[in-house]
């Protein structure tokens, strides 16, 4: 999960609003305050991040009711914590609210239902008193309802608050869910007029928001939970994509896309997306079957617990059920050789399935803290048992604390690492992934460490290591710090992290030194002579460094001069399909043979080039015993579906200004669904279509080269009129579950040969996506006949070049990239604070397909880009720095 | 050019330094309840009422402000932190809460300009507002959580009353300190703005959130970032922490609200941590050493003392960031920025 604060869909809680919950409405009119905050604290532990709190009851002192409980749950850390949306339809009352709130609090609502006036007064206030607020869709003729008047009224208040001063990421527009299926046919139209409205408002209006009120589209369904939670999650299922940012839910009552019966799930889509003329008959038909005490539910209810108790533990998970959960559990541990089995095994992958779910968008908040909360009464049973079975271990050669640095995902490396280092008798203390320097501090005085281990894969975990360092440093430390990982290298562990901390610095090449550096580190007669001869050769390397002229530099005007010239009369055509398309499970057998496999022996520490390495003298045997564990284990992955491959790919119209590339985002009827070669192929809903460019700025090459050869930068490949260019991201799903099972069975060999072929899928398909592209959607080497090899040599047309690489090192291109593709909401696929990719296994990049477009590295460039690019890029110069750092000095 | 622009400009080109605190140097002064009276008609004994000094002592308050100038202070606060009518009532002082604030502000405003006139170097007059002694967010009554003792209006009527005379007197800036308690600091940006409006001018504010737990939470509760949400509306010219500990405790919550705030960043440490006997003693240099490592970080626009400081250690803060870099300010990245006690930030 993401750092929580951050968010990107808002589940808003609302059992404390007396028109939309008729017990806490009950609990208020009777005075009992008591347990109307005990519904706000049960809102906030089942997952909701704002709570909705509104007392507009006719017989109620609104204003009173609204103050007196804002006050009681602000004396409640566990509720207070989360910000409160102050919702009526009196402004009186919602003034009296804003006096009680000191966080920053949203208003619901204010419009323009009594004229502009009124409407920018209240919103002054707002500002005044430091609250968002949500702008209804009403104006002085009325509520919206179509399309259009939802877009008309927005837009017109945007630019009436903006204009007068109000910040435009503080709006939030409710363009109101009306009932549908209500049997009156103007109301056929209200969720899918919603749905368009949002992706309009979002387009029309930079940085406001939308919202809504879920449980009004159901309305017609009273009484029918199971219909009413199905629509509920296929209407979010259509509507966050097309920019919903939050609504007003019952947090805890929502159903996994994935789960709801199929029948069901498709009745609600034709009724949602009006998809064919007799849907609402067809969904009132069908609802009668789940009317009433839900036979078929309870059918279900009863048949699950007859199943065997892992799967039993792991359907108590997924559907968030406490009730059985402890019994279960000790079932589970009566069956398992020891009590923290039952944890690694059933209860992780259960967990595992859950994360599954909630990364590809199947599952929503409220239902991760549900299964969270089964899991935390799992574990609290097994951990007086788990107390009792330890017992003093054969002491440890040493220990050792290890991490993957804050913003860092990679871990194979690391635990590779890790591994040698448990079989060779040390204790690892393995912190994980992402670990800010705090926790790795006090890990390592809390269990007296004899050293720490770092690990990053991306450059920008480099800063994040001096950091670390930086730290222990001011803390005193003086243990051994290791630093290993793909970026990492002596000269930038000398020159950079070396003279952090006054403590040994050492870099660790692999992991076959790992075990040499750390027995000499722990050794009474070897440590000296190691940490001396170290220092001595990291001061050996500052010294060349410094004394080492750089390499001369042109100036941006000169490199710029200096730039590749193309001939535009090569460019490639329009593509035949342009926009984006989404390939939701491309197949794995498909892939297998796209696979390259030097890179695989690479990470395993075996070098050489495969096919050649299997005969390899020296490591041909071991070579040939992992080649063929992997092609079993392929064999698995591959009948079983262990891994889903998903990519989304989009061709867009662009233009050269500069070393900037202009990119038209897609527009709306560029998009459609497509299907070829018996492949899955799908297309998600339309993106926001719209006219404001995107600029995507590139970097150029600066160091001084002999006579004639250009100054590249990836802009040359791109016609400063009428061009096109990619982007594309790939990603594999599904390893976590597996890698759980080899983490229970302490199978770390196969939990990292799992790791490592998932990066290899997640290249090959990179591979055979471009080819598709190529010969197919852009289709401008329609005759390209290539084989794997050929490819893998890059023996084409065209090329990919990814953020975070030698021709394009800036990773924070990837947002943008990723915005363009709707890499989150397509193939679930995030990025971290480092812009590292999630899931792990993933590849993005970008497709030039001029016949010129080649690789190159950028290397070093001068202050004078990095001021230039920094202006380009709209960040201010310590930002830019810090992105480009190993690009610079 | 308006006060706000002149202070950036300033910022821009160094680091400020602002001034300690007046209690400690009133203090020192050894006066006596007569001395602290003067010719006033109260009732009630009036020694300890710094904020009185104002009018029965203007030269004190002045020689106290001639000595943080001396020291090389340019942003220097008027001796109001007890100033307004909650507190004074203490006093029964509470008719004098204009007076008071009028005299403060005028005495600061006349050294400022004599001392500007000499050197022709900017210098500001922050009216400093303190937190008052009641609290919004909070029941005194531990029976009874929904119990408070003072209304939100009643705090914004108060702060406007004192922050009205301070600007009438000649105040550049409100300055908003020691802020425990979250509501209450949003009453006084209220009242500033219900200023604004009488005066059809930008008042433009200070604030200065005081911590008091090491894990970086206010009395109210609010973490760092949640209360940087919580008060970002008033658009502050520079946002700060002040008092809580000394400089080594705070540097992670300064560290922190640095890379946040889209404005300049104020920090007044006390003068380390009380001895056994509940006094100050860390000594000046040390005081400085600890805030220019702020400073050589570029992770502050202005430095100053809170408890314990003396113009020695503003002196030595200001030879210790003369010549540094000022702080940045960052870009603001137009998120949806909420808070509970906690921050909320809706990805933009």
């Amino acid at each position: 999960m993401n750092d929580p604060s951050t968010v990107r869909f808002v589940n808003i809680g609302e059992r404390t609003n007396v028109t939309g919950s008729a017990r806490f409405k009950k609990l208020v009119m009777e005075g009992n305050y008591t347990a109307a905050v005990e519904i706000a604290r049960s809102q906030v532990e089942n997952g909701a991040q704002i709570i909705d709190v509104n007392m507009d009851e006719g017989l109620l002192d609104s204003v009173q009711a609204m103050t007196t409980f804002l006050k009681l749950i602000g004396a409640e850390p566990d509720i207070a914590r989360v910000p409160v949306m102050v919702d009526s339809s009196k402004w009186e009352v919602i003034e009296a609210g804003l006096k009680c709130v000191s966080g920053k609090p949203i208003v619901n609502s204010i419009s323009m239902k009594e004229g502009e006036g009124p409407f920018l007064a209240q919103a002054r206030l707002c500002m005044d008193y430091g609250a968002a607020v949500v702008v209804m869709a009403f104006d002085e003729i009325g509520q919206a309802d179509t399309r259009q008047r939802k877009v008309e009224i927005c837009t017109r208040a945007y630019d009436l608050l903006v204009a007068s001063g109000f910040p435009p990421e503080d709006i939030i527009f409710d363009p109101n869910i009306f009932a549908i299926a209500t049997g009156i046919e103007e109301h056929d139209r209200y969720a899918l007029d919603f749905i368009e409205a949002c992706r309009e408002i979002k387009a029309r209006c930079p940085r406001a928001k939308v919202s809504g009120g879920l449980s009004n589209l159901s309305f017609s369904f009273r009484g029918n939970e199971t219909v009413r939670r199905a629509m509920h999650s296929v209407f979010l299922y259509h509507a966050i994509p097309a920019g919903l940012d939050m609504a007003i839910v019952n947090a805890g009552q929502l159903d996994i896309y994935d789960t709801i019966d199929p029948v069901l799930r498709e009745a609600c889509e034709d009724v949602i997306l009006i998809r064919r003329s007799d849907a609402t008959q067809r969904l009132i038909d069908l609802a009668e079957s789940y009317k009433g005490h839900d036979s078929r539910a309870e059918k279900e209810a009863a048949e699950w617990r007859g199943w065997p108790v892992a799967r039993r533990l792991e359907h108590a998970l997924v559907k968030g059920i406490d009730a059985h959960v402890v019994e279960d559990t000790e079932e589970a541990r009566q069956t398992s050789a020891r009590p923290i089995d039952v944890i690694e095994g059933p209860l992780m992958d259960g967990m595992n399935v859950v994360g599954d779910l909630f990364g590809s968008g199947r599952m929503f908040l409220p239902q991760v803290v549900k299964s969270a909360r089964v899991m935390k009464k799992a574990v609290a049973h097994l951990i007086p048992f788990i107390e009792a079975e330890k017992e003093a271990g054969a002491r440890a050669k040493g220990k050792i604390v290890m991490a993957t640095v804050k913003g860092d995902v990679h871990d194979i490396g690391k635990n590779i690492v890790g591994v040698v280092l448990q079989c060779n008798g040390y204790e690892v203390i393995d912190l994980g992934v992402m670990v800010p320097w705090q926790r790795i501090l006090e890990a390592a005085n809390e269990h007296g460490a004899d050293m720490i281990g770092l690990s990053g894969l991306i450059t920008p975990s480099l800063d994040e290591m001096v950091t670390v360092a930086e730290e222990m440093a001011r803390a005193g430390m003086t243990m051994p710090l290791l630093i290993g990982g793909a970026t990492t290298s002596k000269v930038h562990t000398a020159l950079k992290i070396d003279p952090a901390y006054s403590g040994p610095v050492i870099h660790v090449l692999d992991a076959s030194r790992a075990v040499g550096v750390a027995s000499r580190l722990l050794s009474d007669t070897g440590r000296d002579e190691l940490v001396a001869s170290t220092a001595e050769e990291y001061a050996e390397v500052r010294e060349k460094r410094a004394g080492k002229g750089a390499s001369e530099l042109l100036s941006l005007t000169e490199a710029r001069a200096a730039g590749f010239k193309a001939d535009m009369s090569l460019k490639a055509p329009a593509p035949a399909r342009p926009g984006r398309h989404v390939f939701d499970n491309w197949p794995l057998a498909d892939l297998r043979d796209y696979i390259d496999w030097t890179p695989f022996f690479r990470s395993w520490e075996l070098h050489g080039n495969y096919p050649a390495i299997l005969t390899d003298p020296v490591v041909g045997a071991s070579a040939r015993s992992l080649f063929a564990d992997a092609q079993a284990m392929l064999d698995s992955i591959v009948a079983e579906g262990w891994l889903t491959a998903k990519g989304v790919c989009g061709l867009w119209p662009a233009s050269r200004d500069g070393d900037d590339i202009l990119i038209v985002p897609p527009l709306a009827v560029e998009e459609a669904a497509h299907s070829a070669d018996g492949r899955t192929l799908v297309t998600s809903p339309p993106a926001s279509g719209g006219d404001t460019l995107v600029r995507m700025p590139f970097l150029r090459q600066q160091v001084r080269k002999s006579r004639d050869r250009a100054s590249y930068c990836l802009a040359d490949f791109i016609d400063t009129a009428d061009d096109w260019i990619g982007g594309f991201a790939v990603a594999i799903h599904g390893i976590e579950e597996h890698v759980a099972r080899f983490k229970a069975a302490h199978d770390d060999y196969s939990d990292i040969l799992l790791k490592a072929l998932a990066d290899r899928f997640a290249e090959a398909f990179a591979e055979r996506l471009h080819q598709h592209v190529r010969t197919d959607l852009w289709g401008y080497a329609s005759q390209e006949r290539l084989d794997a090899q050929a490819l893998i040599k890059e023996q084409y047309r065209g090329i990919r070049p990814a953020p975070g690489y030698p021709a394009c090192p800036d990773h924070s291109l990837k947002p943008i990239l990723f915005d363009l593709l709707h890499a989150q909401e397509c193939i679930g696929a995030s990025l971290t604070e480092s812009f590292a990719m999630l899931p792990t296994s993933a590849v993005s990049g970008f497709y030039f397909a001029h016949p010129d477009s080649s690789y190159f590295g950028v290397a070093r460039i001068g202050p004078d880009q990095l001021a230039d690019y920094a202006a380009r890029r709209g960040v201010d110069m310590a930002q830019a720095e810090r992105w480009l750092r190993p690009n610079l000095d | 050019m308006s006060k706000r622009q002149e202070l950036l400009d300033a910022a821009a080109q160094a680091i400020l330094v602002k001034d300690g605190p007046y209690g400690t140097e009133i203090q020192r002064a050894r006066l006596s309840a007569q001395d602290y009276a003067g010719a006033m008609d109260l009732d009630r004994d009036q020694k300890g009422n710094n904020d009185l000094v104002n009018l029965t002592q203007p030269g004190l308050v002045r020689q106290i402000c001639d000595s943080y100038i001396a020291a090389g202070a340019r942003v220097l606060a008027t001796n109001t932190f007890n100033a307004n009518r909650i507190s004074q009532a203490d006093y029964g002082a509470e008719a004098l809460v204009r007076d008071i604030n009028l005299a403060a502000a005028r005495i600061i405003r006349e050294a400022v300009d004599e001392a500007c006139a000499r050197d022709n170097t900017a210098r500001f007059v922050a009216g400093a507002v303190g937190p008052t002694n009641k609290t919004l967010s909070l029941s005194p009554d531990v029976e009874d959580p929904g119990y408070r003792e003072v209304t939100f209006d009643d705090i914004v009527a108060v702060y406007y009353e004192q922050c009205a005379a301070l600007v009438d007197g000649g105040a550049d800036f409100i300055l908003i300190e020691t802020v425990f308690d979250t509501l209450n600091c949003k009453a006084a940006i209220m009242a500033v703005r219900q200023l604004e409006r009488e005066l059809d001018r930008d008042v433009p504010m200070m604030i200065s959130l005081t911590l008091t737990d090491l894990s970086g939470r206010n009395l109210s509760g609010h973490t760092v970032e949640a209360f940087w949400h919580a008060v970002r509306h008033a658009r502050p010219v520079a946002v700060g922490l002040n008092c809580s500990f000394g400089a080594e405790q705070l540097r992670p919550h300064i560290q922190l609200l640095s890379g946040l705030a889209d404005t300049l960043l104020l920090a007044y440490p006390n003068a380390g941590l009380p001895n056994e006997l509940g006094q100050y003693d860390e000594a000046p240099t040390t005081t400085a050493a600890l805030v220019s490592e702020w400073a050589q970080a570029g992770r502050v626009n202005i430095l100053g003392g809170c408890c314990g400081s003396t113009p020695d250690h503003i002196a030595a803060i200001a030879a210790a960031v003369a010549g540094l870099a000022p702080r940045k300010v960052p870009q603001d990245r137009a998120q949806m920025r909420l808070a509970g006690l906690e921050p909320f930030t809706l990805a933009a």
